[in-house]
């Protein structure tokens, strides 16, 4: 890779030897030409003055005929020096400015920018491949928790964008191919405080060139990659990449999930949607059957689902035949009433309005609607923002792949014990889960939740193992009262315990405490500042415990000891 | 060869050439060292200096750093010369002229080491 600084020294060689060359031949001329001094003697001017003579009129200052008038010799020789000396200047100026303007010369100094920016920073970072719909929402929460992210995106239009600070963030990028391997190098893919990669962009081989590249460079790293078709995902699965997300396979999935367990659903979309709307699906009737507009990645993942669980199902398709839909798909976008009625939207109880093309999906919900005002209305959401038009339509699920993915990830990046928590939920049963929400309902408001993770050790909770190493014990439910007032709960609840390589569900309160547990805990983010209070301070988890204020200072201590000991006397 | 190098080549052995004539002659005496040979030689050293700018070759790198020294102390001897007769009441003493050739005398060290350079890169480089 080429320095700027060296390309600036090679394109200004012509220049400054131009400017040397015509500037010495100008002293070098009014050294030889004969002048006169101010009593008519020949006088030869020396090489300080030729100097100064020329430097202030090479940049057109002009301070006079110094140290005397000149003869017309002296002045025709001044003549040809201005106008030798002024087009030096011109066109060494000429060949900086143009050398500024040169797109390569710019893409030189943005990528050394780059190098530099990635190079200044000091804590655990992610790399984020492809800065589409998915990226922008994964940086943007990351950045949010003040997690710095390196973004790599081949459109130079994103990178302007994102440059002009739309969005709000400084972040170092790059407009560059990720899949070339001297691209990951520089956004430092070797550092080791590169933490995750996250290969989002829109080709499927970059994806597949960029996990690969990280899983050979260090096969521990974290290594998130979007896919767009099933044999990208195999492929990517057999070289160990951590996690391999299709929003449209993970969308149908969510959606089965909704009709046939919703209190699961539920509960998934309370922690993964920050500004969930709790949808009625656990007190509506969900069984009967389903028209789905769009027969295409989306529709397949669909079809799936629905041929899996045994819910009858009717597509509608632009072109059945050349996306090979199954029989008895309807012709048409599913915008018209006539359709509609025709894939049997009379006796559905669910619409899915799942095209490309977010006016369409909005005109199928509207015409839907108008048909059956009862309608279960799923509508995918394809260009971000649109938001503002399909909330206004009222519609019950929104599918958004961009933010289902980002949201996939985020949950995995922060806290992965909801992944594995969510994995236990969905082997136990519908009404444990209902009484597992209950639970949570009853805590605390749902509507702004968190998630976070406590680990038992000493860098984390000292108070904790201090008690534990003096052979006490500490329950957890010490962790649920208020520091201020132990009477009072804490607005969480614990979901997950996890020791060694079992995990409990919702431990009991009674559960000692060991070192080396890992605790998933929900609740408002209030709670988790007063919860690491007695975490980590000894008094603060000897009054929860006791409810005791005790001494704390050398002298107040040992006070305490002296009048104990002369009361025992 | 490179029309580069012959261009480069001109200009560091024309800086030797001309800075051992100015170095020629008995050290403290004004009327052996010409002004206009030093003049000549600091031109003909700076060209040379930009030549090598932005040169990221091992030996170019090298040629660009001795180069460098020459200029200073060619730099310095005419501005002690500078000095000498228009600031200073008693003008030229043997003693300056005595320090401004031993300053080219430097300068000649330099020149020579990079001129050795170039016949090394010369023959080690055939292409």
């Amino acid at each position: 890779m080429q320095h700027v600084f060296y390309l600036l020294l090679k394109r200004l060689r012509a220049p400054i030897i131009t400017i040397i060359s015509v500037y010495a031949i100008s002293i070098l001329g009014f050294t030889l030409i004969p002048g006169q001094d101010d009593q008519g003697n020949v006088w030869h001017m020396d090489f300080f003055h030729a100097f100064y003579f020329v430097s202030f009129m090479g940049s057109t200052i002009g301070f006079g005929e110094v140290p005397y008038p000149f003869t017309v010799a002296q002045r025709v020789w001044a003549t040809i020096s201005i106008y030798g000396t002024v087009i030096s200047w011109l066109y060494s100026m000429g060949t900086i400015f143009s050398l500024f303007q040169d797109q390569n010369y710019q893409r030189l100094t943005r990528r050394t920018r780059f190098i530099n920016q990635v190079k200044r920073i000091t804590e655990p970072y992610y790399l984020i491949c492809g800065f589409g719909s998915t990226g922008s929402r994964i940086a943007q929460l990351l950045d949010n928790h003040n997690i710095p992210s390196v973004i790599i995106e081949s459109k130079l239009k994103v990178i302007n964008e994102l440059e002009t600070d739309t969005l709000g963030l400084k972040l170092p990028s790059l407009c560059a191919n990720a899949s070339d391997p001297e691209v990951l190098k520089i956004a430092g893919i070797n550092n080791d405080l590169c933490v995750g990669v996250l290969a989002l962009t829109i080709d499927d081989q970059a994806n597949l060139a960029i996990a690969i590249n990280s899983k050979l460079v260090k096969p521990e790293r974290l290594v998130i990659s979007g896919t767009q078709s099933k044999a990208t995902t195999g492929n990517l699965a057999s070289f160990g990449t951590d996690l391999i997300l299709d929003p449209f396979e993970i969308f149908a999935d969510h959606l089965m999930l909704m009709l046939k367990q919703p209190y699961k659903h539920l509960i998934y979309d309370i922690f993964v949607n920050p500004n969930h709307s709790v949808w009625a699906s656990p007190y509506q009737d969900t069984h009967g059957s389903w028209v789905i507009c769009g027969y295409g990645r989306f529709g397949r993942a669909l079809e799936e689902q629905f041929k899996k669980h045994n819910i009858t199902h009717t597509f509608i398709s632009t072109d059945p035949e050349g996306y090979n839909a199954p029989s008895g798909t309807v012709q048409g976008t599913g915008t018209e009433a006539h359709t509609l009625q025709e894939a049997g939207i009379g006796n559905a109880v669910g619409v899915i309005a799942g095209t490309n093309n977010d006016a369409d999906n909005l005109s199928i919900i509207i015409t839907a609607r108008d048909l059956k005002p009862d309608l279960i209305t799923v509508a995918r959401q394809n260009v971000r923002t649109n938001k503002p038009v399909f909330k206004a339509a009222n519609v019950n699920l929104i599918m958004e792949p961009g933010r289902i993915v980002a949201n996939e990830i985020y949950m995995r990046v922060r806290t992965p014990l909801l992944t594995e928590c969510f994995d236990l939920i969905r082997k136990r049963d519908e009404a444990s889960t209902r009484t597992l929400l209950q639970l949570i309902s009853h805590s605390m408001d749902v509507q702004e939740l968190d998630a976070w993770t406590f680990t038992i050790e000493e860098k984390n909770s000292p108070a904790i193992t201090e008690a534990i190493d003096n052979g006490g014990s500490v329950a957890l439910s010490s962790l649920h009262k208020d520091p201020r007032d132990r009477e009072q709960p804490l607005p969480l609840v614990a979901l997950m315990l996890k020791r060694g390589n079992d995990s409990l569900l919702v431990p009991p309160p009674e559960t000692r405490l060991n070192k080396g547990d890992q605790i998933l805990f929900c609740g408002q983010h209030q709670a988790q500042i007063h919860m690491g209070w007695i975490m980590r301070d000894h008094n603060t988890l000897r009054y929860i415990q006791t409810g005791k204020v005790g001494p704390d200072g050398l002298l107040w201590r040992w006070l305490k000891e002296r009048r104990q000991k002369m009361r025992d006397a | 060869m490179n029309r580069e190098k012959i261009v480069f080549a001109f200009f560091i052995m024309l800086a030797l050439t001309l800075n051992f004539g100015f170095f020629l002659g008995e050290i403290d005496h004004p009327d052996h060292h010409s002004v206009y040979e030093l003049y000549a030689a600091i031109i003909v050293s700076l060209i040379a200096t930009v030549m090598k700018l932005g040169d990221r070759t091992h030996v170019g790198a090298v040629l660009l750093a001795t180069s460098l020294v020459a200029d200073l102390q060619l730099i310095i001897a005419a501005i002690i010369w500078g000095v000498m007769t228009h600031a200073t009441e008693g003008g030229m003493t043997t003693y300056a002229m005595a320090s401004i050739v031993s300053l080219s005398a430097g300068a000649l060290l330099a020149n020579i080491t990079s001129v050795v350079l170039l016949i090394v890169e010369t023959m080690t480089v055939r292409h």
